[in-house]
């Protein structure tokens, strides 16, 4: 699946995307951030606080506890700041 | 009902001309523009706005049609610009159209409310300082939650 990241989380993990392969118990966006946590510190410290961490799965928002399974795209970013 | 996410920069008062003849029956319209600002004691140079365009149209197109049921609207638009803009340049419009001036002057405010928290635009300012993210605003959440 992508991982696509905006704003200041883009910023610190240095990348706006990226291809990953989770194992099958991944199976929410919580799951998803613990396990991209596991293998790469930069994110870990950058999630750190997950109530920043604001997630959709292909392109529709959701909480944490939403499955991604089949999902191909999922997005993780800030707490938005428009209008 | 129109929701549109560009980086192309628009004219309000078109935009409110041709949007007050979009429906018939029509007593009331209300139109608010957000700004890019520049304060006096810490100004700014640019105001660059990031954005996820596919789930932006999403998130619009739920809020439009939320407000359009609760308020009965008669038609609703939101423009909403992302890139990089300068000090008063016109980033946001929303334009409410319905029978009577009590729902077109709600249903602005509450699309603005949700849009604010709901809507995945990222805001940075560049200033004589450097470059910073806009923090996310608890009175946001405020005033989207006394909707609900």
């Amino acid at each position: 699946m992508k991982i696509l990241y905006f704003a200041w989380l883009r910023e610190r993990l240095n990348r706006g995307e990226e291809e990953v392969s989770p194992p099958a118990e991944v199976a929410t966006v919580a799951d998803l951030i613990d396990w991209l946590a596991s293998r790469d510190e930069a994110f870990a410290h950058a999630v750190e606080k997950r109530t920043l961490i604001k997630a959709a799965v292909d392109a529709k928002l959701v909480k944490h506890d939403a499955s991604i399974i089949g999902a191909k795209t999922i997005a993780l970013f800030p707490p938005m700041t428009g209008g | 009902m129109t929701v549109r996410v560009s980086t192309d920069s628009f004219d309000p008062g078109a935009e409110v001309n041709a949007f007050l003849n979009a429906a018939d029956g029509a007593g009331a319209a209300v139109t608010f523009t957000g700004v890019v600002r520049s304060k006096l004691d810490d100004p700014i140079t640019a105001l660059t706005l990031e954005c996820y365009p596919e789930l932006a149209i999403n998130q619009l197109t739920a809020i439009v049609d939320l407000a359009t049921a609760r308020f009965g609207l008669l038609a609703a638009t939101v423009i909403h610009r992302y890139g990089t803009l300068g000090p008063g340049e016109p980033i946001v419009q929303v334009m409410t159209l319905s029978p009577h001036r009590d729902a077109a002057f709600k249903a602005a405010e509450f699309l603005m409310d949700y849009l604010k928290t709901d809507a995945p635009f990222w805001k940075q300012e560049t200033g004589p300082k450097g470059t910073h993210w806009v923090e996310a605003k608890a009175e946001d959440d405020v005033a989207k939650a006394r909707w609900e």
